[in-house]
């Protein structure tokens, strides 16, 4: 079977930021946000703390060495006009707003994009569903 | 020109206080917790105060002032509510000047706007809404001879308000303007990037509402804004921000069975029909000022219009003189009134931008102006400046689909009608849009095909009271900015009553 590409990565940076939230915060998830202030964002909860559900794609497990696995989810509509792209989960210095759980720390997630080549196209499972 | 000296130097119009508490029960408290936050102003990126940092105990100590004082505030009646309001309006606008300097420090954003817009704006909000409760009336429907149906309106109790930072002090008007007039107590967190200006405001004001009617809880939104949203004393939300929180709110809105009215954004088309350039006149000068709004505030407007549609008779011109139109934007120091754009708010907020230039460019978005951090040196050259950037590229790029939140335009040119409504509805959003035409009769079916809950012809990024603001689609639930936002603040009573003598004879 032709390896599938993973849709979602992190940085060594934001690997770290989420083993310090474990400690504080439990199980983590992330669900990317659209609109404004700060959207386009992903936001950082708890895990279960937002309720995904039919409309929303669940685009990967990232893998954060010595914690669980971090669920990444994004509305479906707003998966419509990203899946082309591949996502890196970066952090940033700074605040955002929202109810993210980084944002005390003075920091915050930042999505970085590259477009999927046409090899990782081709491969991907055309729903994205993970 | 004029060139205000910084908040914190000698010669400022305003100084913040070192230090920003609760005001909770009509008095400033220190958090619950004892821990404060660092507070940067976007201009230079320096630490001006610290700011009191919210908590679950914190919030429900407002509550209980907010519940304190909401059944006499409730009561009180509409002419002494509007009283209030319109005296905050004059106190507002005595002290014009210095509420818009503080607010240029807090946002970064310049001057010329907060003088001229903002804080006008929430001045004549206040205004607007101490009128409109004094205009509303109740009903009655008279059922048959002897039956009456009375309908009342009533205030909800308490509500919880979530500010954003893009305009803190005019986005906090427009949600307490209508929920004080209303006769509702009030518990408001200001974002955490911003939360200092609206405490300046509040200062000037705090004497005039009864204690406990407003009540501001500093603070992030983990540890602040969720136990408001969350909480089962509260019987209205509001919410101006992004999509995953607007949803998050929702579910917590969904568990105590209260309701909600968000704003949360919007990827917003300013379409230019081919007759805007029939004439190169004062009204072709407009059109190419209207592409320019895009800059206003930084990008940082919830309809900042972001797509430029251009139709094709005239899109190489009508893009390259729109380009030099941007060319003459001018950054700089934004306490200077011939600054035209200030810092974005934040240092997150810019990297998010950044972020965006990158995607645009990976996928073929074509930079014609702008593109890279500003650095304007001097004191400023710790701030949060971006360039005003103008893409070229189609409308299914990420940078045309998504809220960048950022002094960024994407250009596409677009061949008739049918195309001009296809590419502006292409999006997941609708709260506004821009229909520039000299036809009447293409400018009204446009402004009526766009699915956006504002659209403004021929003009663009006006915000008057009395104007209806709000979302299709994704991007939000209510109408702010109207008389109509009252019914999101107050329950209908509905009293039948019987004027007959008689049984009716079933029992």
């Amino acid at each position: 079977m032709e390896h599938v590409p993973a849709r979602v990565a992190l940085t060594s940076e934001a690997a770290d930021l989420l083993r310090r939230l474990r400690a504080a915060h439990g199980p983590l998830m992330f669900h990317q946000s659209g609109g404004c202030c700060d959207g386009s964002s992903p936001m950082c909860y708890p895990d279960g703390e937002f309720r995904t559900g039919g409309s929303d794609v669940h685009l990967g497990d990232l893998d954060v060495e010595g914690i669980e696995p971090v669920a990444f989810w994004m509305s479906g509509s707003q998966f419509e006009y990203w899946k082309h792209t591949h996502l890196t989960v970066d952090v940033v210095p700074g605040r955002g707003s929202g109810f993210s759980v980084e944002a005390p720390e003075g920091v915050r997630f930042l999505i970085r994009s590259r477009l999927f080549t046409d090899a990782e196209s081709a491969a991907l499972n055309p729903t994205g569903g993970g | 020109m004029t060139t205000y000296a910084a908040p914190g130097d000698s010669g400022s119009v305003m100084q913040f206080k070192p230090r920003y508490e609760h005001f909770i029960g009509g008095e400033y408290v220190a958090p619950v917790r004892g821990r404060y936050f660092e507070n940067p102003t976007p201009v230079t990126g320096q630490t001006f105060t610290e700011v009191a940092r919210g908590t679950a105990e914190d919030v429900e100590a407002a509550l209980d002032a907010a519940h304190g004082a909401a059944p006499a505030w409730g009561k009180t009646s509409p002419a002494e509510r509007a009283g209030i309001l319109n005296t905050m309006a004059d106190r507002i606008e005595a002290n014009l000047e210095s509420i818009a300097i503080a607010e240029s420090w807090e946002n970064g954003k310049a001057c010329r706007e907060t003088l001229a817009a903002d804080i006008p704006l929430a001045i004549d909000h206040l205004r607007y809404f101490a009128g409109a409760i004094r205009a509303q009336e109740g009903s009655l429907s008279q059922i048959d001879e002897d039956t009456v149906a009375y309908h009342f309106y009533e205030p909800l109790g308490v509500v919880g308000q979530i500010i954003p930072w893009n305009f803190p002090i005019l986005m906090a008007i427009w949600k307490l303007a209508p929920a004080l007039a209303a006769g509702n107590a009030v518990v408001l967190k200001p974002a955490e990037q911003t939360p200092a200006s609206i405490h300046v405001l509040n200062e000037l004001v705090a004497d005039l509402l009864p204690p406990g009617v407003l009540n501001i809880v500093n603070g992030f939104g983990v540890e602040a804004g969720k136990p408001l949203a969350a909480n089962k004393r509260i019987r209205k939300i509001a919410f101006t921000g992004e999509t995953t929180t607007g949803r998050l709110i929702m579910q917590y809105a969904s568990e105590n069975l209260i309701p909600v009215t968000l704003e949360l954004g919007g990827k917003s088309p300013n379409i230019f029909f081919d007759d805007v350039a029939a004439q190169q006149d004062a009204f072709y000068d407009k059109a190419l000022e209207g592409f320019a709004m895009f800059a206003l505030n930084q990008g940082e407007v919830c309809t900042c219009p972001s797509r430029a549609l251009i139709q094709g008779g005239i899109y190489d011109g009508f893009l390259s003189e729109s380009v030099k139109r941007v060319e003459q934007i001018r950054q700089g120091n934004p306490l200077d009134t011939d600054t035209t754009m200030g810092a974005q708010a934040s240092n997150d907020q810019l990297e998010k931008i950044l972020s965006y230039i990158d995607i645009g460019r990976q996928e073929g978005a074509r930079i014609l102006t702008g593109g890279e951090r500003a650095d304007l040196g001097g004191n400023l050259a710790g701030g949060y400046y971006m360039q005003p950037t103008v893409f070229e590229g189609q409308n299914r790029m990420r940078v045309f689909q998504e809220e960048i939140f950022g002094p960024v335009v994407s250009v596409a040119r677009f061949t008739d009608y049918d195309d001009a409504i296809s590419i502006g509805n292409d999006t997941l959003y609708g709260l506004g849009a821009g229909v520039w035409s000299r036809d009447t009769n293409t400018a009204y079916r446009a402004g009526r095909d766009i699915q956006a809950g504002r659209v403004w012809v021929n003009q663009y990024h006006a915000y008057p009271a009395h104007s209806a603001f709000g979302g299709y689609k994704e991007s939000g639930i209510g109408r702010e900015n109207h008389k109509m936002m009252l019914d999101h603040y107050q329950q209908t009573k509905n009293m039948l009553v019987s004027y007959s003598p008689n049984a009716l004879g079933f029992f």
